[in-house]
């Protein structure tokens, strides 16, 4: 019996050592599935779950950027975009004529209320069902993207002009926002977003259940993304990225990958954005503009931008960072932010993922080696063994 | 025509250039070009520097549009095609500089122009069968890299990139096979090979080869046209063709 857990252990680390990817997957799934619920309060993990809904947004920039050359400053605005369809689903429900029977129009938004409006405008209507809000949080950021993806990529639009374009939108995106504050609830965001589908979203037990229903999206979204990248459509990202004009006159239409990889990111962002008003209780324009979509950037980089976990360890360490010093130091977050991406992509262009455990291991142990055949009998071993072997 | 030899009528020509051309600025860099390509022909584009031989390539392969003329492609107009579409109607293009895929593997380089999955949802299904790999491992074979499938692309000599990007268009199967000074940077013994390898890969089907080298192309063009500031200046054989006085006056003789 011990002999058959001892093989099977065995067994289990020589699959480990093979393929270091799934090992790494696996202790990611342990720490994020069982570790953190274990050991942290409710309130920390609300926040690690907040952070994680950044991931959704670096793992998409992982394939548009990392994989297919396509840089994109605007993801916030699809992350944004996710969360606000699902805000408003919240806000309506939060916004029943009972509970808002004190404003001059009960039964809408209280911002509406405060700037005058007396009815629902038509493009709030469809949101007061579960159902087309669930669509439309991939869909709404997905059909932005299409539109741009077209525009762009059929005109051959790439690289630094590309991430200028997605950045203004970032910026016009979040002015919109913040002017029209009779529709969008302005520079406060939409907040007081108490219940989804009758279902508390701010008891301690909904806060775990939707950190482990993020964290499952997010393995899900990894595995999506894997799954492009393991077949011949990740290697036709690479190949863009490498020499898009070969891959042309290969007989591939390079726009309509593009838009696709665009698309597909778009979306991750917005369901990443929506789970983020779920977590959070509340979306503002701040996380649609130019800041926010550079945070993002610089999770993917930071994580190493070639690598999927890298864009969820990237999410968590910057959010972390975030956190403590917007907290100790608030003024220098931005400039400590700017410091880090200039770091990163100076001395570890592949982020944390292109820190080579394999080659430290070899170092050390090459280390140790040196040091044998200076003082002991590995030396002579050694030595005898080459002049057995000439070259 | 008298230089293409009785054996060939319009009817049997793969490609057909019509009054092309193309400026940019003003500047004309092909003027009313009239030229054929038969089936099964190796047919050379030489002229010196700014003459238009790879204007005239970017034209056929649609990466230049023309400002006047019509192209035909097995008797279909492709004028108006993208890259694409013109790949996918039957027509390869090598670059002049060695254009490979560098963080690909020398298998997946060759897999890449294998003429399946090529829209994203294809793509994405795309399966490793046993035909992928036979005619991979065939080309590999014919182009020397047998033993290099599992090794990265950039690790490759300038030479093997230049096979690579040659087996890769063979992959595709292409009717037209457009070579864009192939030899260029090669070694003397690397251009014997490539030209074998061009006399191999030319067999069931036709090739348009741009060439300084004038060596090189009177080992392997069956029929060369001399360019000259875009315009066609000459046309034939090639041991007719560098007696011409036309050409040894603008081209040969300096």
């Amino acid at each position: 019996m011990k002999r058959d857990l001892w093989s099977r252990l065995n067994h289990i680390w020589a699959t480990a050592v093979r393929r270091p990817d799934w090992l790494v997957m696996g202790l990611t799934a342990f720490l994020i599935l069982a570790v953190f619920p274990a050991t942290l309060s409710v309130f920390r993990l609300a926040l690690i779950g907040k952070y994680l809904t950044f991931a959704f947004a670096a793992v998409g920039l992982v394939l548009c950027w990392g994989k297919g050359g396509i840089l994109s400053l605007g993801q916030g605005v699809f992350f944004g975009l996710g969360g606000y369809c699902m805000a408003m689903f919240l806000k309506l429900e939060a916004s029943d004529p009972v509970s808002t029977s004190i404003q001059s129009t009960p039964g809408i938004p209280d911002f509406m209320d405060w700037n005058q409006l007396t009815a629902l405008p038509w493009f709030w209507k469809p949101f007061q069902s579960l159902g087309f809000t669930v669509f439309a949080v991939p869909v709404v950021p997905g059909l932005l993207a299409l539109g741009i993806g077209l525009a762009m990529f059929k005109r051959r639009v790439g690289g630094v002009y590309f991430a200028i374009v997605t950045q203004a939108i970032a910026a016009i995106l979040s002015i919109l926002i913040v002017g029209q504050q009779g529709y969008t609830g302005g520079i406060n965001g939409m907040t007081d977003l108490k219940t989804l589908w009758g279902w508390d979203i701010r008891t301690d037990s909904a806060k775990v259940t939707l950190y482990y229903v993020n964290a499952l999206l997010l393995f899900g979204a990894l595995w999506l993304v894997h799954s492009i990248l393991q077949s011949k459509l990740g290697r036709v990202l690479v190949a863009m990225r490498d020499k898009e004009e070969r891959v042309r006159f290969t007989g591939y239409d390079v726009a309509r990958f593009k838009t696709f990889v665009f698309v597909l990111s778009a979306m991750l962002a917005g369901v990443g954005g929506a789970m983020f008003t779920l977590i959070v209780g509340f979306m503002s324009p701040s996380f649609v503009g130019i800041t926010a979509s550079i945070e993002m950037v610089i999770m993917a980089a930071v994580g190493g931008r070639h690598s999927l976990l890298g864009a969820v360890y990237g999410s968590l360490l910057v959010n972390l960072g975030k956190t403590f010093f917007s907290e100790t130091f608030p003024e220098l977050w931005l400039l400590l932010l700017g410091s880090l991406f200039i770091l990163v992509v100076m001395a570890f262009p592949n982020g944390l993922a292109g820190i080579d455990l394999g080659k430290f291991v070899r170092m050390l142990k090459t280390g140790g080696m040196k040091l044998l055949r200076v003082n002991g009998p590995v030396a002579t071993a050694r030595a005898g063994a080459e002049v057995e072997v000439p070259r | 025509m008298s230089a293409l030899g009785g054996a060939m009528t319009p009817a049997n020509f793969l490609l057909e250039v019509e009054n092309l051309s193309v400026s940019f600025d003003g500047f004309k860099a092909l003027d009313d070009l009239t030229f054929q390509v038969g089936n099964n022909e190796i047919h050379a584009i030489i002229g010196p520097n700014g003459a238009g031989k790879t204007t005239l390539l970017d034209l056929i392969s649609g990466r230049t549009k023309p400002t006047g003329g019509r192209i035909a492609f097995k008797g279909d107009e492709i004028t108006h095609l993208t890259e694409h579409e013109i790949v996918t109607a039957g027509i390869g293009r090598k670059f002049q500089t060695p254009s490979v895929y560098d963080s690909l593997t020398v298998f997946e380089n060759l897999e890449m122009s294998y003429p399946s999955g090529r829209g994203w949802w294809s793509a994405w299904r795309f399966k490793r069968t046993a035909d992928v790999i036979e005619r991979v491992e065939e080309v590999a074979e014919l182009i020397d890299l047998q033993d290099r499938l599992q090794d990265r692309a950039d690790v490759l000599g300038h030479g093997q990139k230049q096979w690579l990007e040659i087996g890769a268009l063979l992959i595709q199967r292409p009717d037209l096979l457009m070579l864009d000074e192939p030899v260029a940077g090669m070694s003397v013994p690397e251009r014997e090979k490539t030209a074998q390898l061009l006399k191999q890969v030319s067999e069931g089907r036709a090739v348009i080869v741009v060439e300084h080298d004038m060596h090189f192309v009177e080992t392997i063009a069956d029929r060369v046209t001399v360019l000259h500031q875009g315009k066609h200046l000459a046309e034939g054989k090639m041991n007719v063709v560098k007696n011409d006085p036309k050409v040894i006056d603008v081209y040969l003789g300096h």
